[in-house]
């Protein structure tokens, strides 16, 4: 049986299955992916250590270093985590049960969609939610880009060196993103601000012809005549499979208190999926390691669940 | 890898449009994260197909016009083919599972 199970392959997660494996404990990591949200940017440069680095390149190895130890990856959705005694029991999308003494969740966010007409329909042929990998099918075309934080604006600044003109659509009249990102976009020619608006509906008939969007002040409608849209509209937790064994807040993260406990002993939790504040991967690699510390502190019998509030 | 090949303008006609054997296409490019995350997973599967469904990869930035012939506009993409024609097609990121459930599905309704 593993010693502890890591639910998520991001920075959070290889951190965590680093720390575990170093500490000798048998560690199982079950990710749908691999590297989380830190492996779509091509460019990171805010990773200390890295002046500048692709993600899935930085990703690779928190990857091959937790691995080097003795970490075993498994590709995979966990539908079901339940305890049974002191041991939890998780099944996979696939049928497959795997069971362990201790869990870290460490499954990050979900891009939230927009939940438009469209938006399904041209998913993946028109509609993305990766600019990295799908902008340089747009070079000379017209898109739209959805969203107000980093990832919307660097996206749009990376857009604007492929693309003929970008819409920044955002449902707010201000940026939530860091300024420095903002001036970067706001200096870029082709980059026209769709603030206070919506969106309400991708059209076209076999391509993407056009995003309709709402002012949030009048409720006026127009159509920006466009080839393509991208979304970056935030990210959501998506931990339906938790049922009721851990605590989570309005937005869904789930609590955890300073040592990376949830408000169910054994299971931990690190990243972005938790309510800590600060999205960040240098900040989920840390979390992690917390995590993984303090798993190693409850499976070897130290004292442990002292300060847990809600 | 046996029943892997990657394609380009010379082998295309021959690879996929006279195929006997239905092929499946992953439509990739080196700075495409999910891209890289779906390699190994589809040149694992490939293996276990071998036989029933040719497994196939291109460079979008290698092979633009190719990729244009079937209206890629984002990556990863799958696409299962038949006689040339698309039959299928699996767009983003996809673990082995669900992956292979897919392309059992159609290979089921091709048969």
């Amino acid at each position: 049986m593993n010693d502890v199970i890591i639910i998520g392959g991001g920075a959070a997660g290889m951190t965590a299955a680093l720390y575990t494996a170093r500490k000798n404990l048998k560690t199982m990591i079950i990710s749908v992916d691999v590297g989380g949200q830190t492996a779509l940017p091509s460019n990171i440069e805010n990773y200390p250590g890295y002046d500048g680095v692709n993600g899935f390149e930085l990703m690779m190895k928190f990857q091959a270093q937790a691995t080097k130890w003795g970490t075993e990856m498994i590709t995979g959705k966990v539908v079901k985590l339940e305890k049974d005694g002191d041991i939890f029991k998780l099944e996979l999308e696939s049928g497959d049960k795997h069971e362990s003494k201790a869990i870290i969740l460490a499954f990050g966010k979900t891009p939230r969609a927009l939940n438009i007409p469209g938006e399904d329909k041209f998913m993946g042929k028109g509609v993305s939610t990766c600019v990295t990998c799908d902008g340089p099918f747009y070079k000379g075309k017209t898109v739209a880009i959805v969203g107000g934080g980093n990832s919307a604006l660097g996206g749009a600044r990376e857009l604007a060196d492929i693309a003929e003109k970008i819409y920044l659509v955002h449902r707010r009249d201000e940026f939530r993103g860091d300024p420095i990102e903002v001036d970067r976009v706001r200096q870029q020619p082709n980059v026209e601000l769709v603030l206070s608006h919506v969106p309400k509906e991708v059209t076209g008939e076999n391509v993407v012809t056009g995003l309709v969007v709402e002012d949030t002040k009048t409720n006026q409608e127009k159509t920006l005549k466009v080839d393509g849209v991208f979304i970056e509209a935030g990210y959501i937790v998506d931990s339906a499979f938790l049922g009721d064994l851990v605590k989570r807040n309005e937005q869904k993260e789930v609590i955890i208190n300073q040592l990376n406990e949830t408000s169910q002993p054994g299971i931990f939790a690190a990243g972005d999926v938790t309510n800590t504040p600060f999205k960040q991967t240098v900040i989920s690699a840390g979390e992690g390691a917390k995590a993984a510390l303090q798993c190693h502190n409850y499976l070897t019998g130290a004292e442990v669940g002292l300060d847990w509030k809600h | 890898m046996a029943n892997l090949v990657h394609l380009n303008k010379d082998n295309f006609e021959k690879e996929v449009k006279q195929s006997t054997e239905p092929v499946i296409i992953d439509f990739w490019a080196e700075w495409c994260g999910p891209c890289r995350m779906m390699g190994p997973v589809f040149e694992e599967l490939s293996g276990e197909y071998e036989g029933k469904l040719k497994f196939a990869k291109l460079n979008t930035e290698e092979e633009p016009e190719l990729a244009g012939g079937f209206s890629i506009m984002g990556i990863p993409s799958l696409l299962i083919v038949k006689d040339g024609v698309e039959v299928d097609r699996i767009v983003g990121f996809a673990p082995k599972d669900t992956l292979k459930q897919k392309i059992d599905g159609v290979l089921s309704k091709l048969s």
